[in-house]
């Protein structure tokens, strides 16, 4: 087989991947918010649950979590008389998101803390509530700060969906292998996988700088 | 039965309590690969933080390359690479040192920004000072620049040692019988997941719990200001 019949499994797999790292990051990014904002919560309910699940996610292995939603969460809910068995699809997406949530939640946390304490007590002064100076005040001001580290995790993301190659998920790596077991030809095609991935990771770091510019616009703006 | 040990299937808990000595076997699997993943790291990522701080860019920029497409590619991949592609090479190691190698350099990428920003840190004001008092460089590299980079590189370090025993499950796609893998056939032969997977998650809160408190507490006992070389 020539190499460039690779190809079209590949870029196959490639998609697949791609839209694992999509909906990973957007699903990761809202729970991101979510549990960072939750965990400088008032509420000591809330921010029990988001440590608790910042904690959990952050100590914990990835491969760990997705083989836990994957093969053992469908036993503990045979357990309490459910139906818990998850497309792979579903537990891929799950588990990565979860994951790279809990990672974000600590820069959105930061990123939050970071916002100048004159900021809040000029809000204060102008009689805003504590959410219209979370949400109009603080978390505008805090966007442009996290978007070099989501960046990253964006990146980090990307390179974790290779693991859902382990639950049979058809993604790039998946089909590389399918490839390997059928020609032996190990040198090329895992090459072309490396490469590939460095490809789609550096478009990635691209986006994710335009986003940071877009975000950020009303500093260059205001200076 | 695995390694030895029978396990009871009477009650979840007599399963957890039984199946524990086996995943502590995996456990000692799981820490000498991060200890040795982690040694190559920082091996391997002080020679890519000397190669990319080289004055000739022919070195310098090569060693970039290399470094971002470490960074960008994944581990698992990395390792498969390592596993199929180096015995075409005539090169055949063993499943595990596969497998700590390929954790020591996708770490060494990380690691070696760490050695970057230890030493950009020490501010230029140390430099010039060194520069009044006639100091040469070597001797203002090894006796003022490295020895206040130091307290600044260990707690960073201290922090890719944690990430290293987190991923070190992957090992287990080369046959590592790492704590996961040791888990997950501890499942396959009783048709319970549940218990094992979840014994697995607990014990790596446990040690990463422990670790990142090891490297808390190493980072308030590092003197500030610099430890000297001697």
């Amino acid at each position: 087989m020539h190499w460039t019949e690779y190809l079209p499994p590949l870029m196959q797999g490639a998609w697949v991947t791609i839209q694992l790292t999509f909906y990973s990051t957007l699903l990761g990014g809202l729970l991101a918010f979510a549990a960072g904002i939750g965990k400088i919560s008032s509420n000591w309910a809330i921010k029990g649950v988001s440590v608790a699940y910042i904690e959990v996610f952050r100590g914990t292995s990835l491969l760990v979590q997705l083989f836990w939603l994957y093969f053992a969460l469908p036993i503990a809910g045979m357990a309490i008389g459910l139906d818990l068995r998850l497309p792979p699809v579903v537990a891929g997406v799950l588990a990565l998101s979860l994951n790279i949530g809990a990672y974000g939640a600590e820069v959105v946390r930061g990123a939050i803390q970071s916002v100048h304490k004159d900021q809040h007590e000029a809000a204060r002064a102008l009689n805003f509530t504590p959410r219209q100076t979370l949400w109009t005040i603080t978390i505008p001001q805090a966007i442009p700060e996290m978007m070099p580290s989501f960046g990253n995790l964006a990146v980090q993301n990307l390179k974790d969906t290779a693991l859902v190659s382990l639950i049979s998920l058809g993604d790039l790596t998946f089909r590389a292998e399918q490839i390997r077991n059928f020609t032996q030809d190990s040198t090329t095609i895992y090459s072309m996988l490396l490469v590939t991935y460095f490809g789609m990771a550096l478009v990635l770091t691209a986006i994710m700088r335009g986003l940071e510019a877009y975000v950020s616009r009303w500093r260059v703006a205001r200076s | 039965m695995l390694f030895g040990y029978e396990w009871d299937l009477s009650s979840p808990l007599a399963f957890a309590l039984s199946i524990l000595p086996i995943l502590l076997t995996g456990m000692i699997v799981t820490i000498q690969a991060t200890v040795l993943g982690f040694f190559v790291a920082l091996v391997l990522g002080l020679i890519w933080a000397v190669l990319k701080s080289a004055p000739s860019r022919f070195i310098a920029w090569p060693a970039r390359v290399v470094t971002e497409f470490i960074r960008d590619t994944p581990l698992l991949v990395q390792l498969f690479f390592l596993y199929y592609v180096l015995p075409e090479f005539g090169i055949v190691l063993p499943a595990f040192l596969t497998g700590a190698l390929a954790l020591g350099i996708q770490y060494s990428a990380y690691t070696s920004e760490v050695y970057r920003a230890g030493i950009e840190a020490v501010g230029a004001d140390q430099r010039e000072a060194a520069r009044a008092l006639n100091f040469s460089g070597t001797h203002t590299f090894t006796h003022v620049v490295v020895p206040q980079a130091i307290p600044r590189i260990i707690p960073a370090m201290g922090n890719y040692l944690v990430s290293i025993m987190k991923d070190v499950p992957v090992l287990s796609v080369v046959t590592v019988l790492e704590m996961l893998n040791v888990a997950k056939i501890v499942g396959d032969r009783t048709f319970d997941y549940l218990v094992p997977l979840s014994m697995v998650g607990a014990l790596y809160l446990i040690m990463t719990l422990v670790a990142s408190a090891g490297v808390r507490l190493l980072d308030t006992w590092l003197p500030k200001q610099g430890i000297p070389l001697k």
